[in-house]
């Protein structure tokens, strides 16, 4: 997947699962600080990654712990998918 | 005299025969059938296949979109009426000592099609994709959780938790806590959405529901002789209960008065009611002792009335056995009969049927009344509303377990 696939597909999950709009899933956009997440929120945003990106196995959940913003699951994703 | 009396100053319901306080008591009046064919799942495979489902509910209406996600269907009907109640009763939390004002609402079952969705996930995906919000959708005190975080409400908080009497015991319990001074206000009532695939198919196994399925709008059909079960139910029914000085200082209005309770268990059968409604009849002295009422003074009975054979026979003789002669006067109906059978819900919106009753002089009707039975021989308001001042009345619920709850509503005097 090209990195701009990633975005966009990673940008409607948010958008589905946080109820924001597109225009505030920025990649400098933290899911807590500026997309109203709770500890909850972020656990089910990783498995839905998980899912819908096919990764085929978890994240690690030191991995996960990083992925506070929206371009950290972007790169984090590039790096497992991109080419 | 008690101490605290305790006065109901707002009503909030979401039903199968409408969507507001306005439309539900309409509806009542009206003789409404809420009955269907079943939307919510394809019920190719069970027996029974109509319900009475709660219609057009658009929960964003009442709640903020993210968290209306975050609920299951019990849960958002919890949260609409309570926000309808708060909102009737002009319950300004934020004026007011919301450390003495809470929330009691219960449910039979709570969100049993968020265990049934996710128990597929697990089955098909394995564990690890459980949803976090899994447990908190499903536990059935969330409903009471989410009203407290929305209002700002930060006294006692729980679910009750018996079955078809459980939103008359939050109810009672609410009362309880105003009386004795634990509260000032209490949000308090029922919800339920137990209308999915194993909600129907566990009920039809018992065979606790209607079969009609050639004929759905006379399936519930309380005390008539041709009854063959109840029909499923949904909604949410939650009032305000507030102590009197409480709501006369800030100029509430004031529905009527909360009386008594009475709660009894028949200590007898899991599902099936005790012989001659043993306990319904006791549930119901005790509610009339505690409000000070003799039995002349009640006008009308909303019946538990539930269209099954048992229930409405046994009711029938608890109330002639706790009556006498004036159980052939006073008036009884089911408003399940146009309803359905709200479950956990039923105590809450029974509870705003019955104090309407008293407070406007009119009676709701049991609809779908053809054919009597030599065993249910009292006035039911067949079929058409009547109107009666009456001086007060009672709620009866009774839940598998053999749980017996009665509540006592007067009009409310200075």
């Amino acid at each position: 997947m090209t990195k701009e696939e990633i975005t966009k597909k990673v940008t409607e999950i948010i958008v589905k699962k946080l109820g924001v709009t597109e225009g505030e899933v920025t990649p400098a956009a933290s899911y807590v600080e500026d997309l109203g997440a709770d500890s909850l929120d972020q656990v089910e945003l990783v498995m839905e990654f998980e899912d819908s990106f096919s990764l085929g196995e978890k994240i690690p959940e030191e991995e996960a712990a990083k992925l506070t913003t929206v371009g950290s699951t972007i790169e984090y994703l590039v790096s497992k998918l991109g080419k | 005299m008690k101490q605290r009396r305790v006065v109901i100053t707002g009503l909030g319901a979401v039903t199968p025969i409408g969507n507001s306080l306005q439309e539900f008591w309409q509806g009542l009046k009206d003789g409404r059938n809420g009955v269907g064919p079943i939307t919510l799942f394809d019920t190719k495979d069970h027996v029974t296949k109509f319900a009475a489902e709660v219609k057009g509910f658009e929960p964003t209406n009442y709640i903020d979109k993210k968290e209306a996600r975050r609920m299951d269907r019990f849960c958002q009907f919890a949260v609409a009426a309570s926000k309808m109640a708060i909102d009737d009763a002009k319950l300004d939390v934020k004026s007011l000592d919301a450390n003495r004002i809470g929330c009691i609402i219960g449910s039979g079952i709570g969100g049993f099609s968020t265990f049934e969705d996710q128990f597929e996930t697990y089955l098909q995906k394995g564990a690890q994709r459980v949803s976090p919000f899994f447990i908190p959708m499903m536990i059935i005190d969330i409903a009471a959780g989410h009203v407290a975080i929305i209002h700002g409400l930060k006294g006692p908080n729980y679910a009750t938790v018996s079955a078809c009497a459980t939103g008359s015991h939050a109810i009672g319990d609410a009362f309880i806590l105003i009386e004795r001074g634990d509260a000032d206000a209490m949000v308090c009532g029922g919800a339920e959405a137990g209308i999915c695939r194993m909600g129907v198919a566990g009920f039809n196994s018992l065979k606790a529901l209607s079969t009609r399925n050639d004929d759905p709008l006379r399936a519930s059909r309380p005390f008539d002789k041709e009854r063959d079960g109840f029909v499923m139910g949904e909604g949410a029914g939650v009032v305000v209960l507030e102590e009197l000085s409480h709501a006369l200082k800030r100029g509430a209005t004031i529905y009527g008065e909360m009386a008594g309770i009475g709660y009894t268990d028949d200590a007898y059968h899991i599902t099936a009611p005790a012989e001659g409604g043993e306990g319904a009849a006791r549930a119901m002295i005790l509610a009339l002792k505690d409000a000070e009422l003799k039995p002349e003074d009640i006008g009308y009975i909303n019946a538990h009335g539930t269209s099954t054979e048992y229930n409405d026979k046994n009711e029938s003789a608890a109330v002639k056995s706790v009556f006498g002669d004036h159980a052939y006067k006073l008036l009884v109906s089911s408003t399940k009969s146009m309803t359905g059978h709200l479950l956990g819900a039923a105590g809450g919106v029974e509870f705003i049927a019955t104090t309407l009753a008293v407070k406007e002089g009119v009676i709701p009707p049991t609809i779908n009344y053809e054919f009597p039975d030599e065993n249910c021989d009292l006035n039911y308001v067949p079929n058409k509303a009547v109107e009666r001042k009456i001086k007060a009345a009672i709620s009866n619920t009774f839940g598998f377990g053999g749980h017996n709850t009665c509540l006592a509503v007067k009009g409310y005097e200075p």
